[in-house]
């Protein structure tokens, strides 16, 4: 399912995150790059410079926005000035979709600025579901919602991860941008099996995938997206695609940030895991 | 943030729950961290910690309850410590570590994030700086003026820019009539400290000290780099702008400096002139006027926010 309704029915390859050390190299040299994905909030500015540099990656490059802070799964109504603001970088940049999390991170209008897990309940499913078809609507959009890391859970849930996942995105009707790296993380904190997450997610709602590098500490594994991907996640990548087929994927790295060069090579070893992928599309 | 429930819902089955569970966990959160940079050891109602972490949060064969919270706690205050740390190189240079430290913790302890962007996060440290003295003293006042101006600069850096008026819109209305706007991007300091000399100075030991960084031998550099001290006061009128994106601090003449605050507060521009006083040659004001229009500081009046002259 390379193209389907909640990517806009794009084909965009293997991409990478647009970040401020690589801005020099990629506007001087021109690389050849599939996507660019943004932090939308870095660009929901009035004016200056992030507005003029984003304007000038528009010129040559396809961009595909990924929020941070829409915090679907806060009680919260969305803010209305973020809706706005939204809205008018997603004119701006022609995003096919949209990604945010599906996560709480605000309560009573005070943000934590983290992505907080959800209690896996009926009812926050459907509260989130409701937020994201609002959202969805307003900005006009197709909406993926990308599962988290977590390093904790709740007595008050009620199903897994997964089924919590696919009750949202089926009451929502929206896409799932599956970030198998947070699968990886969370499966090793809470103990469950990761295939067993990637096998029993709606397939057919996956937009786009997200791989990353992490870091194991003694008792958890934190999602730091600071290093190369890990074999235990390309192999989990590798599965995902084979479900779900070859799909569009971002390399995250946002810390100790490379060369451009070794972020891209990094990002284009997915080719190496989606060969069964594309056997099976042929 | 309202205050969370004595104890969190057993099961959520509304959205009445949902708040009331996510209340109680971003209370937690966003609780300030012990000196050990831990979860605090007792709740606000004084029960103990782990105790209340256990009605929610379930443990694991690695983790407590309690630990699990303990690393969103630590995590939400190094994100943000992070952040104001960013924002606020110069406060960092004048106060030193340990002083901006306390200053930062009591002010995101007292002033949390309320916008959906870190970029707003220092909006307010001015005002909280000159409301508790005690935090910065004997440099309060120096604290406060370093904190609006680099609240000024995230403003020249991604604040709005609207149409600059033309050289003929001048000619159309009469000065006694015409009132023009600034650049939502300016903002104007009225400062008893030159904090605009300070600032550079801030920036380029930054900047050196980043650069030795990715060399062998770097700490020894780094010893040899002199502290920028705390500037000695001197009246001081700053513009705070940006042109071609880029960002820029300018002098300007006092006389000048209360055109530009009469103009910004909606005079109109004869009484703005007449502002600067009457020993100001109008020769002089014409020059200023071609330096500010060909800046592009001047936009048509909006009845859209207004930014004041500080």
């Amino acid at each position: 399912m390379p193209a389907n309704r909640f990517n806009g029915n794009t084909d965009y390859g293997i991409g990478i995150g647009l970040r401020v050390p690589h801005y020099s190299h990629i506007l001087s040299k021109k690389p050849v790059v599939d996507w660019f994905e943004i932090i939308s909030e870095n660009f929901m500015v009035d004016g200056g410079r992030p507005l003029e540099l984003l304007d000038r990656i528009l010129e040559q490059y396809r961009v595909v926005q990924h929020g941070v802070s829409m915090y679907f799964g806060s009680a919260d109504k969305p803010d209305r000035t973020h809706l706005r603001k939204l809205r008018a970088l997603v004119k701006r940049t022609g995003t096919p979709w949209l990604s945010d999390h599906l996560c709480w991170g605000s309560v009573d209008g005070t943000y934590t600025h983290d992505l907080l897990p959800m209690p896996y309940t009926f009812a926050a499913a459907r509260r989130t579901a409701e937020k994201i078809r609002q959202i969805r609507d307003f900005i006009e959009v197709p909406v993926c919602v990308e599962n988290v890391s977590s390093y904790a859970e709740f007595h008050a849930s009620e199903m897994t991860e997964w089924e919590f996942l696919t009750e949202v995105v089926e009451l929502a009707d929206c896409g799932i941008l599956l970030d198998v790296n947070n699968i990886y993380v969370s499966s090793k904190n809470h103990g469950f099996n990761p295939y067993d997450y990637v096998d029993n997610v709606p397939h057919h709602r996956v937009g786009q995938m997200h791989i990353a590098g992490h870091t194991k500490f003694e008792k958890y594994i934190l999602d730091t997206h600071d290093h190369p991907v890990l074999d235990p996640v390309w192999k989990l990548y590798a599965h995902a695609t084979r479900l779900c087929g070859v799909t569009a994927t971002l390399l995250e790295w946002d810390d100790k940030i490379p060369s451009f060069g070794e972020v891209h090579n990094e990002a284009l070893k997915a080719n190496e895991f989606i060969g069964g992928a594309r056997k099976a599309a042929v | 943030m309202k205050r969370p429930p004595r104890h969190p819902p057993a099961r959520i089955e509304s959205t009445a729950d949902l708040r009331s569970f996510q209340r109680m966990m971003a209370s937690v959160i966003v609780r300030p961290l012990t000196a050990d940079d831990g979860l605090q050891p007792r709740w606000v109602d004084g029960r103990p910690m782990d105790e209340v972490a256990s009605e929610f949060v379930k443990p694991n064969d690695r983790l407590t309850s309690f630990e699990r919270l303990e690393l969103y706690n630590r995590m939400y205050w190094s994100r943000l410590f992070d952040a104001i740390r960013d924002d606020c190189p110069g406060l960092l240079a004048a106060l030193g570590e340990d002083a901006f430290s306390r200053l930062a913790r009591e002010y995101l302890a007292r002033c949390p994030s309320r916008s959906f962007t870190l970029r707003n996060l220092c909006s307010r440290l001015e005002r909280f700086i000159l409301e508790k003295p005690g935090l910065t003293a004997p440099r309060t006042r120096l604290a406060a003026e370093i904190a609006r101006f680099e609240w000024a600069q995230t403003v020249a850096f991604d604040g709005e820019s609207r149409p600059v008026v033309a050289e003929s819109y001048f000619a159309r209305t009469a000065p006694s009539r015409l009132r023009l706007g600034l650049q939502p991007y300016l903002t104007l300091l009225r400062l008893r400290y030159p904090i605009d000399t300070y600032m550079i100075a801030v920036k380029r030991r930054d900047a050196l000290r980043s650069e030795a960084s990715n060399t062998p031998g770097a700490a020894a550099v780094h010893r040899a780099f002199r502290r920028v001290g705390p500037p000695r006061p001197r009246r001081t009128h700053v513009a705070v702008h940006r042109h071609n994106n880029r960002l820029f601090y300018k002098r300007i003449d006092p006389a000048a400096f209360r055109i530009l605050e009469a103009l910004r507060a909606g005079s109109t521009l004869s009484r703005a002139i007449a502002a600067a006083g009457p020993g100001v040659k109008p020769a002089k004001v014409k020059g200023w006027f071609t330096s500010w229009m060909a800046l592009g500081w001047f936009c048509a009046r909006g009845n859209k926010r207004r930014r004041g002259a500080s």
